[in-house]
């Protein structure tokens, strides 16, 4: 992490000080101006906000408040004839983790130097793929823990340290993205939130923090991602490779007891466009856990099949709807029964459906939202309802609610049942 | 936008250069039609800085500022738009894109890119009668209403004015009973719409308040919206009006919705 925010660092370094020179250039003939003058102009924005949140419940692996936070994001931008530089951070002060941070979202470069090709080089926030919340080939990192204690949607992506090369071409469109030392996700871990710790099969929070053995060797430890995609029609289709690891934890190295980041890969397709009154989208995605084809390692996550399958209607005056059904098809789910050693099992099938529910009022000032996450086979479920009004053109004034339900403590929303949540937050732009 | 239609309204008074013979009647079809060109589809493409101020019954003030790229797939047909948000701050580099369908059976294809997430959103919404940006105009405002929708009625012919009345064929499908239209006989620009409400009060104006000839084609600047319900009103000012710029229709993709043209960062 900390020399990925020094090549991002080195990189928007290097950025601003070839930036002035096709300035000088310009004003070459101008010799009464002075050199300070020649700075490409830089627009400057961001935020300041204020967020409070508290536990609904008592858990004894964390503490009340559930986020404390005061946050300056400040976005600086300049575009000069040869590219765009764009350089987005977070100060934050955190009364949970009792610590001020800096969370560096974005430092890169972008350059368009071909007709036919753009190029996006340094810290940057990755998003592709049609699912809403359920993601199959993003593997770009996400950070779980801020999207359960009730930050912004805007932190559920964690920023790539990568090069993005995009290509156009007529018979259809090819993104590339490198990214030299591999960038997990900001994972659950039980600083902030109590979880399922499979080790010790029980849930555990502060008092068992999840340690990692993350690989981190440059160019080697790297992840490459492909998306070849066309629009025909103004229906989307697309194909997906990945090469990496699993974006979380998704093994155990016992002995020493540490959880790892197992080889993946993955391949899918994806499809989005009108039907109906709507939109409908279908997504699918093989999972290839190479560190174990055969599925008889029962420390490492066996291969898997995703599918998703997806539909937006609105359904009234600004007021929509949303609906999504995903499958996860565990393979060789029989040698992933008989080498389980301890612990609950997992299901051969999770499915898991999802609805949103947007309603705006007021001028579209009032935004009323719930998402809903519910697995019938899980027998679990998380909702996230959330009131976001803009008092005025830079105020705005948020309270929402992360709740779990679950049967069993082991499935993916059940192990986070004491950990429900309210919070509030008042925002200020420029 | 209905910005740009508006954009094109026509001006009145002063302006008539050439006003036509007094024994010239053209038919009502010819005159929406015209009308219809003058407001939405003037040249092949065009650009416009837009600034909006809404302000609701008790004074408040919100302000959107936004550039608008749009294309003619065929003129009074299809059409793309292509807008990049400047404020307010919390939608600033937001791009919104719109392939605009004119066939009554096919919903338009809008998409909404959000920077922070690098989201590229569809746009599920098939209700064109829902305020554009949170403000008093409505998205078939800005991206003009199909002239297939409604039965037309010269109602009037004045010195200065074509008063056209509108009639929905689909009455349930909209808030309104009728509207009628001023087109301006000389420019061709609609200078003032009144919508009245199922029970025939009125409760809608939109008016261009300013008129320029821009390139050759007659532009609305200015124009206003003003809800009688919610006593609220938007205006809207149009600047960097240039029309045939030769856009590329590259520009309306994916590629430039994440990372917008330089057409629409000025």
């Amino acid at each position: 992490m900390k020399s990925a925010e020094k090549v991002a660092r080195l990189l928007l370094m290097a950025g601003l000080a070839i930036a002035p020179f096709p300035a000088e250039t310009a004003t070459a003939k101008d010799a009464d101006r002075s050199p300070s003058l020649r700075l490409p102009p830089i627009e400057t924005h961001g935020f300041y906000e204020m967020r409070a949140g508290y536990r609904t419940r008592k858990d004894k692996f964390a503490k009340d408040m559930s986020i404390m936070e005061n946050r300056l994001q400040i976005d600086l931008y300049s575009y000069l004839d040869w590219g765009d530089i764009r350089v987005k951070g977070d100060v934050y002060g955190d009364l949970v983790e009792e610590q001020g941070d800096f969370d560096l979202r974005e430092a890169n470069v972008f350059l368009r130097p071909f007709d036919f090709m753009d190029l996006k080089i340094g810290r940057q926030i990755l998003t592709w793929g049609t699912g809403d919340l359920i993601f199959i080939n993003d593997l770009f990192p996400k950070d779980w823990q801020s999207f359960f204690i009730g930050r912004d949607d805007e932190y559920l992506k964690a920023p790539s340290d990568a090069v993005k090369v995009s290509l156009f071409g007529d018979w259809a469109n090819l993104d590339i993205v490198y990214t030299p030392q591999f960038d997990p996700d900001r994972h659950i871990d039980g600083t902030r939130l109590s979880y399922w710790s499979s080790p010790s099969a029980s849930l555990a929070g502060n008092n068992a923090i999840v340690h990692t053995d993350r690989p981190d060797r440059w160019f080697t430890d790297d992840e490459i991602a492909l998306r070849l995609y066309k629009n025909i029609n103004n229906y989307e289709t697309a194909l997906y490779a990945y090469h990496g690891f699993w974006k979380s934890p998704a093994g155990q190295n016992a002995p020493m007891n540490q959880a790892q980041f197992p080889d993946l890969n993955v391949y899918g397709a994806s499809l989005r466009g009108a039907a109906g009154p709507g939109i409908a989208n279908i997504e699918v995605g093989y999972y290839d856990s190479t560190d174990d084809t055969s599925g008889k390692n029962n420390l490492v996550n066996n291969s898997e099949m995703r599918y998703l399958l997806g539909y937006t209607q609105e359904i009234g005056r600004d007021f929509t709807m949303g609906l999504q059904y995903y499958l996860e098809q565990m393979l060789d789910f029989h040698a992933y029964k008989r080498t389980l050693t301890s612990g609950p099992a997992r299901d051969h099938y999770r499915h898991l459906t999802t609805i949103r529910l947007t309603k705006l009022l007021m001028n579209q000032n009032l935004r009323l939202s719930l998402f809903t996450y519910y697995s019938p086979s899980d027998k679990d479920a998380h909702l996230r309802p959330n009131i976001h009004y803009k008092l005025n053109d830079n105020l705005s004034w948020e309270l929402g609610a992360n709740i779990f339900f679950g049967d069993y403590p082991h499935t993916f929303f059940g192990q986070f049942t004491n950990n429900d949540n309210i919070y509030t937050a008042l925002r200020y732009s420029f | 936008m209905r910005t740009l239609i508006i954009l094109t309204v026509a001006l009145s008074l002063g302006f008539q250069n050439q006003p036509l013979p007094a024994d010239e009647q053209l038919d009502v079809q010819t005159i929406v039609n015209k009308a219809n060109l003058v407001a939405y589809y003037q040249g092949d493409d065009g650009k416009a800085k837009v600034k909006m101020v809404i302000t609701d019954k008790n004074g408040n003030k919100r302000q959107r500022e936004f550039v608008i790229l749009r294309k003619d797939v065929k003129d009074g047909g299809d059409q793309k738009y292509f807008v990049y948000f400047h404020r307010p701050a919390d939608v600033r580099r937001m791009t919104y894109m719109v392939h605009k369908h004119n066939r009554l059976d096919k919903d338009d294809d809008r998409w909404l890119y959000m920077p922070a997430l690098d989201l590229v959103k569809r746009i599920a919404a098939s209700d064109k009668r829902t305020s554009f940006v949170g403000s008093d105009f409505l998205y078939e405002d800005v991206s003009g209403r199909s002239l297939e929708e409604d039965t037309h009625e010269l109602l009037e012919t004045t010195e200065q004015y074509y008063v056209i009345k509108n009639v929905p064929k689909k009455p349930e499908t909209v808030e309104f009973n009728y509207f009628t239209v001023a087109i301006d006989r000389n420019t061709f620009v609609p200078m003032k719409m009144e919508f009245y409400d199922k029970q025939n009060e009125l409760y809608r104006i939109i008016e261009s308040k300013n008129v320029e000839k821009i390139q050759g084609f007659y532009t609305v600047v200015k124009s206003e919206v003003r809800d009688l319900k919610k006593q609220s009103k938007t205006e809207m000012e149009f600047t960097n009006i240039q029309y045939n710029i030769n856009l590329n229709d590259r520009i309306f993709t994916e590629r430039y919705l994440r990372r917008p043209p330089r057409e629409a960062l000025r």
